[in-house]
């Protein structure tokens, strides 16, 4: 298929990672000539993901996080996965507020941000497999062909 | 990362980017200082911070947990519209005062 491209990272589960994670998947999507706004959504999610996998996924041991991304036309398509102890209540953890370690001044607004900065979140998640978070961003949504567009 | 004690008020001036990563880091210095200086007012300064996510809210609301015990307030500057945005959507806005330029 035409206008599509694919990208792969691997990387060590340490919270200095973190901004590595999310300035890469950030330089992936500049081929879809992103906003400033669009690009700092983005980086919001994928931080949000990333830190989950350490703290809650494999708590603060080392293994791989997988990150996949993929451009289709506009739309940004991000997997974040790790292989640790996964989640037993996807449902309660998505709630806002909600967190499972409050003593490391965790605020519980991960997946709230991820969702109201992102296009569309779906996380699959098995109590001693792992948990992947799906995200979608679309690019350019509210701009019309037009108008200039930003630098 | 910059921190500036008058009297009992601290100041943390927070770095480009607002991580999980140095987050932890302000999160012991400014605790070491609080209790050392007998901190009752923090002032959490944004000009600089270009980046930030859930875990710098988490600090955020973590100083302030420990400020309300000491009977004391946490306020926020230099703030810019997505940072405003982040810290409504959390409800961090009901318990600390963003204050503007001119105020």
């Amino acid at each position: 298929m035409e206008n599509t491209n694919e990208m792969q990272l691997i990387f060590d589960s340490r919270s200095s990672n973190e901004s590595f994670a999310r300035v890469t998947v950030a330089a992936f999507m500049t081929a879809l000539n992103p906003t400033v706004e669009e690009v700092s959504d983005v980086k919001t999610a994928v931080s949000e993901a990333v830190t989950n996998a350490i703290i809650h996924g494999y708590e603060s041991e080392v293994h791989n996080i997988y990150i996949r991304c993929r451009t289709e036309e506009r739309t940004l398509y991000v997997e974040v996965e790790d292989k640790g102890r996964g989640i037993e209540d996807v449902e309660a953890a998505m709630e806002p507020l909600f967190t499972t370690k409050p003593e490391l001044d965790r605020s519980g607004m991960g997946f709230s941000f991820m969702e109201a900065f992102m296009d569309g979140l779906s996380v699959v998640s098995e109590p001693g497999k792992g948990t992947t978070v799906k995200m979608k961003k679309i690019v350019g949504k509210g701009r019309k062909l037009w108008t200039a567009q930003p630098l | 990362m910059k921190y500036q004690v008058q009297e009992n008020c601290l100041t943390i001036f927070l770095p480009h980017e607002l991580d999980h990563h140095n987050a932890e880091e302000i999160r012991k210095e400014s605790d070491h200082l609080i209790e050392r200086n007998h901190i009752r007012y923090i002032i959490f300064d944004f000009e600089e911070t270009a980046f930030c996510d859930s875990s710098g809210i988490g600090v955020i609301m973590g100083r302030y947990k420990r400020i309300y015990m000491l009977g004391g307030e946490v306020c926020a500057v230099h703030t810019n519209e997505r940072m405003k945005r982040m810290l409504t959507m959390s409800g961090v806005t009901k318990i600390m005062h963003i204050y503007e330029e001119d105020e």
